[in-house]
């Protein structure tokens, strides 16, 4: 008897699904091992993690202000995922997205509250989209391998962003201390419901590109282009032009997300204003299926994951950095299960091959 | 010594544990799988091999303990894109996490930490008789450490085995052409599985370069990007190891200049300088790319899971 791997042809979504879920308990349980190893009860840690995510109106507020720029972050880097333009870069665009709307908050901190906010959004969505067309010309040019060259851009942004704050930008009342001036209250982004609402464009978002990606003529294109090159080009599709829009709106995404954290969250510009939430944001466009409904249910729970390691942190002494490990155990295990919706195991009995 | 040559010295030992990443990322994509997760491999290698170092003091148990964590790294992307055919990006991505929350959560106690006197006085600079006499490469190349020299020594020996062994040959044919590789029954799956691990390993042991002789302390995040240019420098030496020498010790070079201008009395912003070795490594990126000759194509299977029955 021998076992052998036969492609699927095609699988339900339920089936899709359930396969999914499971290899998530799976990574939790194996996961609990490290708990135990560290003499904790992995139940009790895990329904810490949910209290600590939605326990009460703070911790869900504050879990929604991790999701809001992980959502938008995710559907950016969707659009080019699906394009198969893998666009690490998106940490790189948030911060160069931040930075574009942090200058009109700095100069014209006076200005009325909506035009500053609209402007700043203008500018985020600008400078994030600018920052991701360079790798998208040299891809569309000379085929430039896009992942290298939107990492090395992260870290150009980074780079950038802590020399303004030791040199152009520094804040001369800070006392000596690097860091740039503090947003006027004009340029920070109103709350509703005691979030700001970063969370009403992320839900408007999801539903746009939801709309784009399934409705529109530009969004089948982009899924065409992805699934094969040949297939777009014999059916007419401008591929450069294709693969521009594209970038320019999952940039452009990424640079909103850089506006609002800014704006909303650390009101100025600081080195630390995407704290990781382009990289983590990958993760969540690969697990949402790169679909916008979906995506925005995983961020959310991405958010209650981070949120909860920082509550068991606190409350059981256990590093932040778990919390880090437990999304890329979740991460191996959604990967490895997708070998059991691709492949389907048969036993055959009898001679091999 | 003349501050140039000084200079160069110290780019040698900068570049030395890129040089280690790229011959163990060349060894991965050879057989043609993409792997990201180099900085996640070296950053475990960093913190097990700094571990092991600390509690025994053997500089021997540290380095094996460094390889062995980053063959582990290896080992985890092995198993999920060669046996279960995963995404190859996305699974170096989840690596590049996961190696960099394991150093963290492992390195936790050890932050202020010290390598051990004897792994300090293992690796102190030794001239080799003779030949670091020669004026100008002398002291450059030949007043170094004994991890500088053991680079030197895996580079040729990586070469070799590539180019002039039968088993090097077998392994680039995978990378260019697993489906005639398989025909002329060689076996795939055991090809692919040791060389990623000890590409893996290697990434373990550029990391222990950094933690145990470069910094030499403990500290979060001491690979800091050095895994990603990696990357970007096996591009850069189209997948040889004879070029990934100079390319890493190139990239060195650029690392430590930022510095090297304050001390010289060039006032240009260090953060500035901080951005060259990316900038280059995207300029070198767009070339090759522009030039695009057979020579220094990537292995034409490099990326894609092979499967037997899609043939």
């Amino acid at each position: 008897m021998m076992i052998r791997f036969i492609k699927r042809d095609e699988i339900s979504k339920k089936k899709d699904i359930t396969i999914k879920i499971t290899s998530v308990i799976l990574a939790l349980f194996t996961f609990s091992i490290v708990f135990m190893l560290m003499d904790k009860n992995p139940l009790d840690i895990y329904a810490s993690m949910l209290k600590g995510a939605f326990g009460s109106a703070y911790s869900i507020r504050e879990t929604i202000k991790l999701a809001i720029p992980l959502c938008i972050a995710a559907l950016g880097v969707a659009v080019a995922f699906k394009m198969h333009f893998w666009n690490i870069g998106a940490e790189g665009q948030i911060l160069m997205g931040a930075f574009a709307a942090s200058i009109f908050a700095l100069k014209f901190g006076t200005m009325s509250r909506p035009v500053l906010l609209l402007i700043m959004m203008v500018a985020g969505i600008i400078g994030g989209s600018l920052w991701a067309l360079i790798p998208a010309v040299f891809k569309a040019k000379w085929g430039t391998n896009e992942t290298i060259v939107t990492l090395m851009m992260n870290y150009i942004a980074i780079k950038w962003i802590i020399f303004l704050q030791h040199g152009p930008l520094k804040d001369p009342n800070a006392k000596g201390f690097a860091k740039i001036a503090n947003f006027t209250n004009n340029a920070i982004l109103p709350e509703i419901f005691k979030v700001h609402i970063g969370w009403i464009i992320a839900i408007v978002l999801v539903i746009f590109i939801f709309i784009f990606m399934n409705y529109t003529k530009r969004g089948y294109e982009i899924s065409v282009l992805g699934e094969s090159e040949k297939t777009a080009l014999y059916s007419g599709v401008n591929i450069k032009k294709t693969i521009i829009i594209s970038i320019l709106l999952s940039g452009g995404l990424c640079g909103l997300v850089g506006m609002i954290q800014a704006s909303g969250i650390s009101n100025t510009l600081v080195e630390g204003v995407s704290g990781g939430v382009g990289y983590t944001a990958i993760i969540v466009a690969w697990l949402g299926y790169l679909s916008a409904p979906v995506i925005f249910i995983v961020s959310i729970l991405f958010a209650a994951l981070q949120q909860g390691g920082s509550f068991i942190q606190t409350s059981y002494g256990i590093p932040a950095a778990t919390a880090l490990i437990l999304q890329a155990m979740i991460l191996f295990f959604v990967l490895g299960s997708e070998f059991f919706i691709k492949f389907k195991i048969v036993k055959k009995v009898g001679d091999a091959k | 010594m003349n501050g140039m040559t000084t200079f160069l010295a110290a780019a040698i030992v900068a570049g030395t544990p890129l040089l280690f990443a790229t011959l163990g990322e060349i060894l991965i994509e050879r057989v043609g799988n993409l792997n990201l997760g180099v900085e996640g491999m070296m950053l475990m290698g960093a913190v097990i091999g700094f571990l092991v170092g600390l509690n025994t003091g053997n500089v021997f148990a540290a380095l094996i303990g460094a390889m062995a964590a980053g063959a582990f790294g290896g080992l985890i992307f092995a198993f999920l894109t060669i046996s279960l055919r995963a995404n190859q990006v996305v699974t170096g991505l989840a690596l590049a996490t996961f190696g960099s929350g394991f150093s963290t959560l492992v390195g936790k106690q050890l932050i202020g930490q010290t390598a051990p006197a004897a792994v300090k006085s293992f690796f102190k600079p030794y001239s080799i008789p003779l030949i670091s006499d020669i004026p100008v490469i002398g002291p450059i190349f030949f007043k170094q450490d004994a991890f500088v020299y053991l680079g030197y020594i895996l580079a040729v020996v990586i070469g070799l085995y590539l180019y002039n062994t039968s088993k090097g040959l077998n392994l680039r044919s995978i990378g260019e052409n697993p489906g005639c590789a398989d025909a002329a029954s060689i076996n795939i799956t055991l090809y692919k599985y040791i060389h990623i691990l000890m590409g893996g390993a290697l990434c373990g042991l550029g990391g222990a370069y950094l933690s145990l002789v470069y910094i030499p302390n403990w500290q979060e995040n001491v690979v800091a990007g050095r895994g990603w240019i990696a990357i970007a420098l096996v591009i850069f030496s189209a997948w040889n190891p004879y070029k990934a020498i100079l390319g890493a010790f190139l990239f060195g070079g650029l690392d430590i200049i930022g510095f090297r201008l304050q001390g010289a009395g060039i006032h240009i912003s260090q953060y500035l300088v901080d951005m060259l070795p990316y900038l280059v490594t995207i300029a070198i990126l767009v070339i090759v790319s522009m030039k695009k000759s057979k020579r220094n194509a990537p292995p034409k299977n490099l990326g894609t899971p092979y499967f037997r029955e899609d043939r």
